[in-house]
């Protein structure tokens, strides 16, 4: 019995100092891609999980082409992207707000790499009877002044509301289009697009926001102001709640890094990829946003 | 002569062994102890940031109740008040193990007591079956099923603590259960057969003697079950809401400690106050759990049995 506890937690040890090792060597071989000659090494790319299935998909067709270079994609969400690639432990930290619009975050030391847009759109559950409302209006019930949906012409249920976890990048993107400073009613906050999405579809009365890659027939995506959310009305700022998807490096990105996220931008994955998994094209916006929200034509 | 001599002086194979083995065991030891103090410390020192380096009071994080860390209410000071969550874990936290436990001691007292070895065969799978289901799937089962069905009958939206309660209900019961088992088997047996002989029956013999006997061992393994209960993170999170509200009800929905930290972790940056605001809570959940662990050695101390 003691000799098989022994065993066991030698067991365990070497597991740990395995994982400890890969660990290290993985730090170690990430920072020094940035010296090797012939683009080859790792890229390990962290952070937003919003921007995390396209990258992980890009990054699988890049490596069929690229056999030596070895790229691992991880969420944990933009803070940590963003914290991350400051501190130089990873080499792009995916992000889906502007570094300068994140504390602690020293903007001016990233640069930043706009890969794609995400639309979002407001979601109610299927019997609110609305399918349209101002752009106050929708401020009002996140703000709790809205309480029932019969006060928009729907059916007499109250509203619930279901927000995003405070500091994400879907939140902040959402209250800096819609909210415009105001604090948001206290609500239940949920931490991602699919369990916002089976919340709203079984909760009568429920309102909350999605991307557009998660909206389906299980919920009902709101107009505002007329405007439908579609692609064609973000590309040309006329649906207001949109944010750029961004790869932040640390300085100017060099070798395997430089290579990979020049393949984002490539006509391959902006054309065909992007599309396919949800996001809008960078090379279809007609307009451009600047990290203080302000739009401007092309 | 000599050799016998070099033989009896110079160390045997057996004890060379046996240093070999002693020093390995030392070094896991050490190791073990270096990670417990560098959790420790890292956690004290990332959670007390708050109050030493962003200046909130102490009296008003445990007592406040906006959460909001990223902004500044109407005086310019941070509102991070964690009293919503605080009252919400330990509401979970008791409301499950009042239920988990007679259920708990039930199957406890069938299995040592009354089952014998062949229920006791049947039965022992099944808990550590429930043991072994990873907490994510309670929490999708209870995401599923208890909130639909709570929202049927209560009204609301089906999240809150009542959710949390039922689903960390099926996650202690194992823990309690195992442990209540344990405590009931170390009775002596002599003291149930001097029972018997004084004329008393089997439930009066479970009743009077056995239960009263085991009771510190029952009374661990219930703390044992508030522990897991109280750091239940994942399952929790998908039932309960995470609404930094007092709750006012047990279907409205509300926050855990845990459920905060799972949610917000990774939106934030370390070394701001969002993020140190979290490493507070974490040190609050580290100090409960210290708490736990002490009440459970106190307990023992005083009411083991005395052979």
């Amino acid at each position: 019995m003691k000799k098989r506890n022994l065993i066991s937690t030698l067991v365990m040890l070497g597991a740990v100092g395995t994982v400890l090792a890969g660990c290290g060597s993985n730090n170690a071989s990430s920072n020094g891609s940035s010296d090797a000659s012939d683009h080859s090494g790792k890229i390990t790319a962290v952070g937003s999980t919003a921007l995390q299935p396209l990258v992980e998909k890009a990054a699988g067709n890049f490596q069929k082409d690229n056999k030596k270079i070895d790229i691992t994609v991880q969420g944990g969400g933009s803070g940590q992207g963003l914290s991350q690639v400051q501190d130089g432990a990873v080499a792009i930290g995916n992000s889906d707000i502007f570094a300068e619009s994140k504390d602690g975050v020293d903007a001016k030391k990233l640069v930043d790499h706009k890969v794609a847009v995400v639309g979002m759109a407001p979601v109610v559950n299927k019997d609110a009877g609305v399918d349209n409302v101002s752009m106050s209006q929708l401020k009002d019930i996140f703000t709790g002044k809205i309480t029932n949906w019969k006060e928009l012409g729907g059916k007499d249920e109250k509203i619930t509301v279901v927000n995003r976890a405070q500091g994400s990048g879907t939140r902040a993107t959402f209250e800096d289009a819609v909210l415009k400073g105001a604090t948001a009613v206290k609500s239940q906050e949920q931490d991602s697009n699919g369990t916002v999405q089976k919340i709203v579809s079984s909760t009568p009365g429920a309102i909350s926001y999605l991307a557009f890659s998660y909206l389906n027939d299980q919920v009902k995506p709101l107009s505002i102001d007329k405007v439908k959310p579609t692609d064609a009305n973000v590309e040309t700022n006329k649906w207001k709640i949109w944010s750029y998807e961004h790869m932040y490096t640390n300085g100017k990105a060099k070798n395997a890094t430089a290579d990979f996220i020049k393949y984002m931008d490539s006509e391959s994955v902006q054309k065909d990829l992007v599309k396919k998994m949800g996001y809008i094209s960078i090379h279809n916006m007609k307009v451009e946003k600047d990290s203080k929200g302000a739009v401007t034509d092309k | 002569m000599k050799e016998t001599q070099n033989k009896l002086l110079s160390k045997s194979k057996a004890t060379r062994e046996d240093y070999l083995g002693r020093s390995i065991c030392y070094f896991c030891i050490g190791l073990i102890i270096a990670l417990v103090v560098c959790i420790l410390y890292f956690i004290t020192t990332r959670g007390i940031a708050t109050f030493t380096q962003n200046h909130v009071s102490v009296w008003g994080f445990l007592t406040g109740q906006n959460w909001n860390p990223g902004g500044v209410d109407s005086h310019g000071k941070p509102e991070v008040g964690a009293l919503p969550m605080i009252v919400t874990s330990f509401s979970v936290t008791v409301l499950a193990a009042l239920v988990a436990t007679p259920f708990a001691l039930g199957m406890a007292i069938f299995m040592s007591e009354i089952a014998g070895s062949k229920g006791t065969k049947f039965l022992q799978p099944v808990i550590e079956l429930l043991v072994g289901i990873p907490s994510v799937v309670y929490g999708f089962i209870g995401l599923s099923v208890v909130v639909p069905i709570i929202r049927k009958v209560f009204g609301g939206t089906g999240f809150g603590i009542l959710a949390g309660t039922i689903v960390l209900f099926v996650m202690v019961l194992p823990t309690i259960t195992s442990l209540s088992v344990d405590s009931l088997k170390a009775v002596p047996m002599s003291y149930r057969q001097a029972s018997l002989a004084l004329g008393a029956n089997r439930w009066q013999t479970i009743y009077k003697v056995i239960l009263r006997t085991a009771a510190p061992g029952l009374l661990t393994a219930v703390i044992f079950g508030m522990a897991r209960a109280f750091g239940e993170a994942l399952a929790v999170q998908m039932v309960i809401g995470n609404a930094v509200l007092m709750p006012h009800g047990l279907v409205s929905p509300a926050s855990t400690l845990t459920s905060k930290l799972t949610t917000e972790v990774g939106n934030t940056v370390m070394g701001t106050l969002p993020n140190n605001a979290l490493w507070s809570l974490a040190l609050i959940l580290l100090l409960m759990s210290l708490f736990f662990n002490l009440v459970v050695r106190f307990i023992a101390r005083k009411g083991s049995i005395k052979k």
